[in-house]
């Protein structure tokens, strides 16, 4: 034998032969999952009674959701209408600097809402994902003083017109919303908190503590709020809550949190600042008080969504298992393989 | 091979071989050559002028010099003017003065430093999909459509231009380091009438060259001088062509004599431009006012080498890049995998969706800003106008029709992945991964010849899963090539008893000379009879079988070669020679006291029965494939002249005089058709005695014919058919040729699998049919249909009668299955070359010969001549019955006409077609195959050299279609489905968004995560799939060929597959967007974290996917998914803590919230639910085939031990060591 083997061994040194491995002839271990009837009805039933509870909980976490939404941006001009007379008017309330734009709304706590309640304004339809919109700011410049000049991207709002830079540059910043609100309840003052309303990470890192504004909101047209330039960047938490620009058009921005519960059925009045030109296109001005759960606000889609998909999940599992009971097929019968169904039929 | 090989083995005995007694008329050939070359310029008739008649050889042979050289002269102009390259011996100063030719230095490379950026991107940009992807990287550089990022945009394709530069130069600069070493060898060059050593590539053409015994050749060079007085050289191809067997090469005996360090040799060779034809080569010499012709036995090249020959002088004609071997080397051309052109009619779709995705964007946007027109002003997020410069201006707004136009070019560049570039880099590595596989599949090793699996094109693995037709060559392909005398008929007399001496008694014929017994290589078994009758001399029948054997020894091209044993006293002589068949009839010829001793360029000695005999070879015509038969013309020891004839029976019976002795004549026959109806290949052997006149006609035009320039091979073979008429039947001769290992059960593998197997082999009718049947091509249950015609009448009625018949047969059988379920009647379909001659166009034969004979077209240029040409309804016929018929055996085909008939089914059938062949005549029909194979045995490299896929054995056939042919075109159709689905889903949730921005291609997914995507994020687990993935083991695959029809009638990857994977995709993107959309509606998400999610929405959901369909979890396949999701996981964390982007931290603020991971879940449950149930009740109800199998061997693995998988069908795969 042993001769044998070193003659293998020499023809072995001068072959071509490829040498065996499992991994080059392909054998290597493997699992060969296979969906047999069972597995996959455990499969469906499964995600049913995973998806049912979990759909029924982020329903009732909705449904806890106290919610009060106050469209006011019709209701805090002088003329409604839908004619150009009418807007025209809108728009020249709300373009002159020197009318008088507050507005009192009042309104009704549903239910019990315990605090923090979050101090929403909501716009509808308008486009903070709009292409030029995101574009238009420099995020170098927010950072630090060095870059001040760095306004490049920030078209058209980069510079004033004797070339010195905006600080902060962009057509965000420069649409800053400045609708303000004041509430309180028939006895006294709410006061609304408004620190810690932007993220921390923007506050420490995105904009500096020495970045100061400048130049902003200086010259026609203007687009909105106005800073303290006392104030660095970094601590201006209205504008950093509103540089996140939002992911759809219609959306919610915080404005603060009230830290004193509302019980239900409390008369409480607003008293806002109708600033903010959202008139002059197709848009719409919201106040939002809300209690928040896991799934964050009032929104009953996911619930349903789960429940929906766990429910057909559960039907298909019942009529895979019917149509199986009744025309089952043996697994792995060669009688099914192609050729050999021909010749049998015929 | 067949015997069709010889006509590529142009061995010419040219007018130097001649004996003394006509050399002095050696300056009258050139006047005659001229004579011939007048007339080819006025007429082109001159095949037709050169004969017997023309040579009028008085006045020509004794012409005067003077008016000769005049004539002479003026033809030489004349040919000056057509291509000839002029070589003046000795002096490559005057010779390279004029023309530049090339240096003998070679350059394999393709760049240089300096050239290699340039080209090589100018050849990768020959891809249409990187121009798009060049146009749209470019179109993102300009401000207006600024999308991206400048350095996102550009990566994916400067990513994948950078890997194939570096891929390209390696290999260039491994070829740079080849050439180097070449160019720097060493050879012995005659300079100042002294031979000096040079490097190679410093030879010039012109220079004497000294080449000593084992060197190898640097240039292609002219043979001067020899070691051997005769001025034979023995030359090694094995580089060239990979044949090892020696071959002979001849000096002229005008320089034979000349020593160049002596006297100063001068002279001229008129030759051909460079060109391809390594066994073709043309020129003139003229040396002290001589002019000699010098054909392809005078010249040898480079990368031969010179064996038993001490030393020889050649004269360079051809250097470096223009020499023959050179200019072979070039691949083999490039197919295209059918998968790879249907996904291209894919990719239209796709482009027509991103077109319509585009214009759908755009023509919106357009809407919204004519309906906000008046508010664009003052809209906070828009600001048409800009104030920061004194004049108030548009701030990036061109109008309302640029607008759309700008929005449309974005959208393009947004949308830019739905045609997936990573796609063709994810087939070129898969396809790398499946060679690596397929090389190293130890049962496709032969152990014989050494040689594993060869992959020569990388671009058509996926192809051998969906082959049709096999068109296989027989001889050394089915049969092993290894021949064996096995009986001959002598006279009209058969003798077969060829078993009647047992092996070990016999010892077989030997010599003895001077104490030394010389005895062939090769025993033979043979018949005592024979045996006894070929030791008398003078009875008729000894003089009988003395001339067959005489015949047998000296009709051939053999080379005797001596080789020393352990025991001095015994020699061995060993025949060498290009074709198996003379080497077997030589060696019988030996047995029988024939031995041939000697061969020089102008004699053979053959020693029969121990008295040596000197017979001059005056005249050798060689095989041809329009004559199918040799002859030699010999000057007999008793000063007679003789010519011999042996060839195929077909044409030998045409010119054999059966007047002479018909019973003999009928005798033969008889034996043949026996013989061959036991699977032999015959022979037939003629002679005939020329009287004196005959032999000065037949010398003085052949001698003209040999030292033409033009036309030279039909001027010949006009002089062989002249010469070879009225012969009387010597008898024939019967050569068995053994069928490969696992021939038949390959063969009955193929046929259960449905591939239609075509045999085209070049042998008679009873011969095929025969091996046929011990093959297994053919059984008993077949019907068999003969097409046998000589007219194209006749052919077309016998074509449209076995249509009839065929017609009847299936619908009888239909009939019959329906009664009693028998089997389907299978038809075998036996045609043979005349019959094909007429049935394939005769226009297409010869375009399609030019095209061989030079073969340097492209295959697509073969294509289009046949298609031009196919309009013939003959040709339509034939196709339609062998459609029908399960086999079909082509006989007696020319090598051509294999391309014809390959290139007819392929045309009209639009079928995969595979090819495979082991010889030279097999190159045509390699190329013209989609998948041509060729068999690494011991014919020349030829085939395999212009083949795809390379092997050793027939057998292995059976493993690479049925085994590695599935799984490449499961995995490749899979593959390809999962990308379009991939980059797709990818498009369409970048799609929804645009939706929901004002239609203005804000993509909340960042710029950087697009670009990830399909390099990181989602990637590798489709390579690894696509490479290592197996729907079914290979025990399965072998033992149910029919699971072969799944790639046949493309089950895997097909149109209906290609939309339904489009709708699923469609689903897939809707409930990965709307659902983030829907939960996140009115709140206070912003657009980087809502970005996120996506992302990783998406890649969970391709990845799941693709887990879903995998068959196979290895740990690579576990590592590739699930690493791939969490990669993306990190670098989605990677990119939101760079504070320069706009995202920063966003995903550690939403991966924070329950909502987030809800979401995930959802999505990916929701979206994969409709795959999940359409597949569960697809392979629930109407399962595949492949499902069937593989629940068939989950069930067997269950029931029996693991081992199932190892375990292998013995028949092709014998046990391993």
């Amino acid at each position: 034998m042993s001769s044998g083997d070193e003659v293998s061994q020499t023809i072995s040194k001068k072959s071509k032969k490829p040498q065996y491995s499992r991994f080059t002839q392909q054998e290597l271990p493997a699992c060969k999952p296979i969906l047999t009837p069972g597995l996959v009805i455990t499969t469906l039933i499964s995600i049913g009674i995973i998806f049912i509870p979990i759909g029924l909980s982020s329903l009732s976490a909705s449904e806890n959701v106290v919610e009060i939404v106050d469209r006011y941006d019709d209701a805090c001009v002088p003329s409604t209408g839908n004619d150009e007379a009418a807007k025209r008017e809108r728009l020249s309330f709300i373009q002159n600097a020197k009318t008088n734009k507050t507005c009192i709304r009042n309104l009704v706590v549903p239910k019990k809402m315990k605090h923090p309640i979050y101090v929403y304004y909501q716009l509808d339809n308008f486009y903070q994902n709009h292409r030029r919109y995101v574009k238009s700011r420099s995020d170098r410049q927010y950072r630090s003083p060095k870059y001040e000049g760095d306004t490049k991207t920030c078209d058209p709002e980069s510079e004033i017109d004797d070339h010195k830079p905006i600080v902060p540059c962009g057509l965000i910043a420069w649409s800053l919303f400045n609708d303000t609100y004041g509430i309180s309840t028939k006895s006294n003052p709410v006061p609304i908190n408004k620190k810690d309303i932007a993220w921390g990470s923007d506050k420490s890192s995105k904009f500096g503590s020495n970045v100061y504004p400048k130049n902003f909101q200086n010259q026609d047209p203007i687009g909105g709020g106005k800073l303290n330039e006392s104030l660095p960047l970094s601590e201006q938490e209205d504008l950093l809550v509103w540089m996140r620009t939002a992911a759809l058009p219609n959306f919610r921005k915080l404005y603060g949190r009230i830290e004193t519960d509302l019980e239900a059925n409390e008369k409480i009045s607003v008293v806002i600042q109708n600033n903010y030109n959202t008139y002059s296109f197709d848009s719409r001005k919201q106040l939002v008080l809300s209690t928040t759960t896991w799934i964050g606000g009032k929104n009953d889609f996911l619930g349903k969504a789960y429940i929906t998909v766990g429910g057909i999940c559960l039907f298909l599992a019942i009529a895979f298992l019917l149509t199986y009971v009744i025309k089952p097929r043996p697994l792995g019968d060669p009688a099914y393989l192609s050729w050999n169904l021909n010749s049998a039929e015929l | 091979m067949d015997s069709n090989s010889n006509s590529y083995s142009q061995f010419q005995n040219e007018n130097s071989s001649l004996p003394d007694f006509i050399r002095n008329s050696s300056s009258q050939r050139s006047s005659s050559s001229i004579q011939s070359f007048h007339s080819k310029a006025s007429g082109g008739h001159s095949v037709k002028e050169v004969s017997f008649e023309l040579g009028s050889k008085p006045s020509v042979r004794y012409g005067s010099r003077g008016a000769d050289s005049e004539r002479f002269s003026s033809s030489y102009k004349e040919i000056n003017d057509q291509d000839a390259r002029l070589v003046y011996i000795n002096d490559p100063e005057k010779t390279n003065e004029k023309f530049e030719f090339a240096k003998n230095s070679i350059r394999t490379g393709k760049y240089s430093i300096l050239t290699f950026l340039p080209r090589n991107l100018f050849e990768q940009f020959h891809r249409v999909a990187y121009i798009y992807f060049l146009v749209i990287a470019i179109l993102n550089q300009l401000p207006q459509l600024a999308v991206f990022g400048r350095g996102a945009s550009i990566m994916p394709l400067a990513f994948v231009l950078l890997v194939t530069a570096v891929k390209d130069g390696y290999e260039d600069y491994r070829r740079h380091r080849s050439d180097n070493i070449e160019n720097n060898r060493l050879a012995w060059v005659l300079v100042n009438d002294q031979f000096q050593q040079k490097k190679w590539k410093d030879m010039r053409v012109g220079e004497i060259v000294k080449i000593s015994a084992n060197e190898t050749l640097p240039c292609d060079m002219v043979l001067l001088s020899t070691s051997d007085t005769t001025g034979v050289a023995y030359i090694q191809t094995t580089n060239l062509d990979g044949e090892s067997n020696l071959k002979t090469r001849y000096a002229k005996q005008e320089t034979q004599m000349k020593n160049p360090e002596k006297e100063k040799i001068s002279g001229l060779i008129k030759c051909e431009k460079p060109n391809r034809n390594i066994y073709g080569f043309q020129a003139n010499m003229e040396i002290d006012g001589k002019r000699v012709s010098l054909g392809p036995s005078n010249i040898i090249l480079r990368g031969c080498e010179l064996k038993n020959t001490s030393w020889a002088l050649g004269i360079v004609v051809y250097a470096g890049g223009e020499t023959k071997a050179m200019l072979n080397n070039s691949g083999a051309p490039s197919k295209r995998s059918r998968l790879e052109t249907h996904m291209n009619r894919e990719i239209i779709y796709l482009s027509i969706f991103l077109v319509v995705l585009c214009t759908i964007v755009s023509v919106c946007h357009g809407a919204w800003l004519r309906r906000h027109k008046d508010d664009l002003v003052l809209m906070q997020f828009y600001r048409k106008k800009d104030y920061s410069e004194p004049k108030v201006d548009d701030y990036n707004y061109y109008g309302w029709g640029m607008e759309i136009f700008f929005v449309f070019l974005m959208s393009v560049i947004v949308f830019q992945i739905m045609i997936p570039i990573s796609l063709y880099i994810s087939m070129e590595l898969v396809r790398v991964g499946q060679a690596y596989f397929m090389i190293r599949d130890d049962r496709m090793y032969d152990k014989a010849s050494n040689s594993r699996f060869q992959c020569r094109a990388l671009n058509i693995n996926e192809d051998l899963g969906q082959i049709k037709y096999v068109f296989s060559d027989k001889t050394g392909t089915l049969t092993e090539n290894k021949m064996e005398f096995q009986c001959a008929s002598i006279g009209g007399v058969d003798y077969s008893g060829g078993k009647a001496i047992s092996e070990d008694e016999q010892t077989g014929y030997s010599l003895r000379v001077e104490g030394q017994v010389f005895r062939p290589k090769m025993k033979v078994k043979v018949d005592p009879e024979l045996l006894s009758l070929s030791k008398q001399k003078h009875t008729d029948e000894g003089r009988h079988v003395h001339d067959f054997f005489i015949a047998l020894a000296a009709c051939n091209t053999i080379v005797p070669l001596t080789v020393e044993t352990s025991d001095p006293a015994l020699k061995l002589i060993d025949y060498q020679g290009e074709s198996p068949d003379e080497q077997a009839l030589v060696y019988a010829a030996a047995a029988y006291g024939f031995m041939l001793i000697e061969r020089t360029s102008g004699h053979i000695v053959i020693d029969i029965q121990g008295e040596r005999q000197r017979y001059n070879v005056l005249g050798l015509h060689e095989f041809d494939s329009d004559r199918k038969r040799m002859s030699v013309i010999l000057g007999c020891p008793d000063n007679t002249f003789k010519v011999f004839v042996k060839g195929a029976d077909t044409t030998m019976f045409n010119v054999i005089d059966r007047s002479l002795n018909s019973n003999t004549v009928k005798a033969t026959e008889d034996h043949l058709h026996l013989y061959s109806s036991k699977g032999l290949r015959t022979l037939v052997v003629g002679m005939r005695d020329l009287s004196a006149s005959e032999f000065e006609q037949w010398q003085s035009s052949y001698e003209r014919a040999s030292t033409a320039l033009m036309g030279r091979a039909a001027l010949l073979r006009k002089v062989a058919y002249n010469v070879e008429t009225s012969l009387s039947v010597l008898g024939a001769s019967a050569i068995e040729d053994k069928l490969q290992q696992g021939v038949p059960e390959a063969i009955e593998s193929l046929r259960n699998a449905g591939i239609r197997v075509w045999v085209l082999t070049g042998d008679k009718q009873e011969t095929a049919i025969s091996i046929g049947y011990s093959s297994k091509l053919l059984t008993s249950k077949m019907t068999q249909i003969v097409v046998n015609n000589n007219s194209k009448e006749s052919c077309k009625k016998s074509l449209e009668d076995a249509l009839v018949m065929c017609k009847k047969l299936t619908t009888d059988s239909d009939a019959t299955r329906r009664g009693s379920g028998a089997r389907k009647t299978e038809i075998a379909l036996i045609i043979d070359g005349t019959s094909l001659v007429h049935i394939l166009d005769t226009e297409l034969e010869e375009q399609v010969l030019i095209v061989y004979c030079t073969y340097s077209l492209s295959i697509s240029e073969l294509q289009s001549i046949s298609i031009f040409n196919s309009s013939l309804s003959i040709n339509l016929q034939l196709f339609n019955l062998s459609s029908k018929c399960t086999v079909v055996l082509c006989c007696r085909v020319a090598p051509l006409q294999k391309a014809g008939i390959v290139a007819l089914m392929k045309n009209r059938a639009n079928e995969m077609t595979l090819a495979i062949g082991d010889g030279a005549n097999d190159v045509s029909m390699i190329q013209m195959a989609d998948v041509g194979i060729g068999i690494s045995g011991q014919e020349g490299r030829q085939a395999v050299m212009a083949s795809d896929f390379a092997m050793a054995q027939f057998r292995f056939l059976v493993p690479l279609l049925f085994v590695h042919g599935h799984w490449n075109y499961q995995r490749m159709s899979y593959m390809i489905l999962y990308n379009f689905y991939r980059n797709a889903v990818f498009v369409l949730v970048l799609f929804w968004y645009a939706l929901f921005t004002s239609f203005t291609l804000t993509t909340a997914i960042t710029d950087w995560s697009s670009v990830l995507y399909s390099v990181i994020y989602t990637a590798l687990p489709t390579i690894v799939v696509g490479v290592l993935d197996k729907d079914l083991s290979r025990t399965t695959l072998l033992r149910y060929p029919q699971l072969y029809g799944t790639g046949q009638r493309q089950e895997s990857y097909n149109g209906k597959l290609f939309w339904v994977t489009i709708m699923d995709t469609l689903w897939q993107s809707i409930a990965a967007f709307f659902v983030p959309l829907l939960a996140y509606w009115g709140s206070d998400v912003d657009r980087s974290s809502l970005g996120d999610l996506w992302t990783i929405a998406v890649v969970i959901l391709v990845n799941i996917h693709l887990a879903m369909d995998v068959v196979r979890w290895y740990w690579i396949t576990h590592a590739a998914i699930w690493g791939s999701i969490v990669a993306t996981f990190i670098c989605v964390m990677v990119i939101d803590v760079l504070p320069f982007l706009p995202g920063y931290w966003a995903f550690f603020h939403i991966a924070g919230t329950k909502l987030f991971w809800a979401c995930l879940f959802g999505i990916t449950i929701a979206a994969l639910v409709p795959r999940f149930v359409v597949k569960i009740f697809i392979q629930y109800f109407r399962p595949d085939d492949i499902q069937i199998a593989r629940e068939l061997e989950k069930v067997e693995n269950s029931r029996e031990s693991r081992d199932a998988e190892i375990e292998m069908n013995p028949i092709f795969d014998p046990p391993r060591r």
